[in-house]
């Protein structure tokens, strides 16, 4: 059996979005500053993209700006608000511990430049509260940054709350909504979002593509300097089969989520239940406030990357947050971020599902996964300790 | 997985000399859960001081499991002498290669067989040269502490 349950990572292209691509290398390839035909049918249609996109976000098309994904949105995102803080006078900006590296790093580069960055703890639900954010505003606060949905644990943050906290104090508020776009209901009004990043290759739709919305009154500071692309905003020649690639997936995941979520909850749930009922592990984040398709689960006793590449062995494919992984030295920091200890955060494996998952595939992961934690824990030492008493548990068995 | 290659994959899937010897003559575990490996190493030796059995535990990734696994391929029935010149860079070789980030599994490898052999003298009451010995260092490949 092969079982892809990496959404969260990267998704298939869906038919239609593929469809919808072509066209636009074979037909209409003119580039859309060009005045003759092609080029003004390809401008025309990309000026369609963005009215589409503009719909589905409830928002107005020239507020959409096309980027190359959801790293380029977030870096724009935050340095423009950034600016427009520094202007003022106002160089601190509110996020949290567990956002992507893509937020974090943007800020880390801003603090270097004399901003103050306040990272707001996350409840070990993996939820940060409205509460927290209004606490933590100061009169100099340019920017409220904040995930919508987690990439690594699935959970999904009050993100209406907390916009309306912004909107209070009259204060910017972004949100990294790559993970929550075609997953939950996304209205950048009704959620009082200034501003938005989003990815299409997160859903079914093609990668190197993705949107910032920002709201007319934000003046943008250009990441990419050039020509006058994007009113000017994001210099290039536009992707076109990529945006309307990404304007039909974006269209079909949204029709499509009520559906979606319903048929995804009871298998995610099993999913659940199945991986708790292994002994001493412990499901990563807020049972309920989660995405539909993202389980994780931290382990006792064993690492992850071992854990993957035999769950690989039997056609599984997911990811984990262990150091070995990451490519780092420290396991993932939104593990860390819920307070799960290194040596747990290092036995982590994230399932996120997608549309087309079964129940037989469900069946067939939690079989996998308990036969395989079994295997490792057997030959693992520190199990071993784990069992005699010598060391502490760190989770209930 | 291109990650690794063929060699560390077959050691990582059906790792050799796993499990422990309750009797052992020199026992030596390296790493500790927080940086996510431990290897523990268990020897029986006998009187011509020669490696009679070896056995391994790991509490790692794949490389961490097949260094091990591969580690222990080397020095089993060799002469003690032997296994104390097992360097990581042979383990390394003998898996045709680790990638860069991989490569202290390697050097745990060797340090649990050092340390094992150390106990083993320590029970005996051999004497030795401490400095042909690793430290003791918790945490030498990772600062989370
Ligand atoms: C939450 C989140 N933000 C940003 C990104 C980056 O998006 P992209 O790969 O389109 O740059 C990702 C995807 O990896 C993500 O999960």
């Amino acid at each position: 059996m092969k079982i892809y349950a990496d959404n969260a990572a990267t998704t298939k292209m869906s038919r239609d979005a593929i469809d919808a691509m072509i066209p636009y290398m074979e037909e209409i390839y003119g580039n859309p500053s060009s005045l003759y035909e092609i080029g003004q049918i390809a401008k025309e249609s990309l000026e369609n993209a963005r009215a589409r996109v503009a719909k589905v976000l409830n928002c107005e098309p020239r507020e959409i700006y096309f980027t190359s994904g959801g790293s380029e949105a977030d870096n724009q995102a935050i340095i423009s608000a950034a600016k427009i803080g520094e202007r003022k006078g106002k160089k601190h900006i509110i996020s949290t511990k567990f956002e992507h590296h893509a937020v974090l790093h943007t800020l880390n580069k801003l603090e270097k430049e004399g901003f103050e960055i306040t990272l707001l703890d996350v409840h070990s639900n993996g939820v940060v509260t409205a509460k927290q954010v209004e606490d933590a505003i100061r009169e100099d606060t340019a920017l409220v940054t904040i995930m919508y949905a987690n990439n690594e644990i699935g959970t999904v943050q009050p993100i209406e709350e907390i916009g309306k906290v912004c909107r209070e104090k009259n204060v910017f508020f972004h949100t990294d909504a790559v993970q929550a776009i075609g997953h939950v209901p996304v209205d950048v009004q009704k959620d009082n979002i200034d501003m938005l990043s989003l990815s299409a290759h997160k859903f079914h739709g093609p990668k190197g593509v993705g949107v910032l919305y920002a709201k007319k009154n934000i003046f943008l500071s250009n990441i990419i300097e050039g020509g006058a692309q994007e009113r000017g905003k994001r210099a290039g020649t536009e992707n076109l089969p990529g945006i309307m690639g990404m304007t039909v997936a974006l269209e079909k995941a949204v029709a499509n989520l009520d559906n979606y979520t319903v048929k995804l909850l009871p298998l995610r749930d099993k999913l659940i239940a199945g991986l708790d009922k292994i002994s001493y592990s412990e499901l990563n984040g807020d049972r309920d406030a989660r995405v539909p398709g993202t389980v994780n689960f931290c382990f006792e006793g064993i690492e992850g990357e071992s854990l993957l590449l035999l769950l690989d062995d039997k056609g599984i494919s997911a990811s984990s947050g262990s150091a070995c992984t990451s490519g780092s030295l420290d396991p993932s920091h939104v593990l860390l971020a819920i307070g799960r200890p290194h040596e747990v955060a290092h036995g982590s494996l994230r399932l996120s599902l997608g549309e087309d998952t079964t129940e037989e595939e469900i069946d067939y992961i939690i079989k996998s996964v308990s036969e395989v934690v079994d295997y490792l824990r057997n030959m693992s030492p520190f199990w071993r300790d784990l069992v005699n008493g010598k060391r502490p548990h760190v989770f209930a068995e | 997985m291109a990650l690794y290659s063929e060699k560390v994959m077959d050691h990582f899937r059906n790792p050799r000399n796993v499990g422990v010897i309750e009797d052992a003559d020199g026992v030596g575990e390296v790493g500790n859960p927080v940086c996510g490996d431990i290897m523990k190493i268990y020897l029986k030796i006998n009187d011509a001081k020669v490696i009679e059995d070896v056995k391994f535990e790991t509490f790692g990734c794949g490389s961490a499991i097949a260094s091990s696994s591969m580690a222990t391929e080397l020095i089993k029935g060799q002469p003690l002498e032997e296994a104390l010149k097992l360097t990581n860079k042979a383990v390394t070789e003998a898996l045709d290669g680790l990638p860069a980030h991989k490569l202290h599994c390697s050097v745990l490898a060797e340090e649990a067989i050092k340390k094992a052999v150390k106990d083993y003298y320590d029970k005996n009451g051999i004497e030795y040269d401490p400095a042909d010995f690793p430290e003791d260092h918790d945490c030498e490949h990772c600062h989370v502490h």
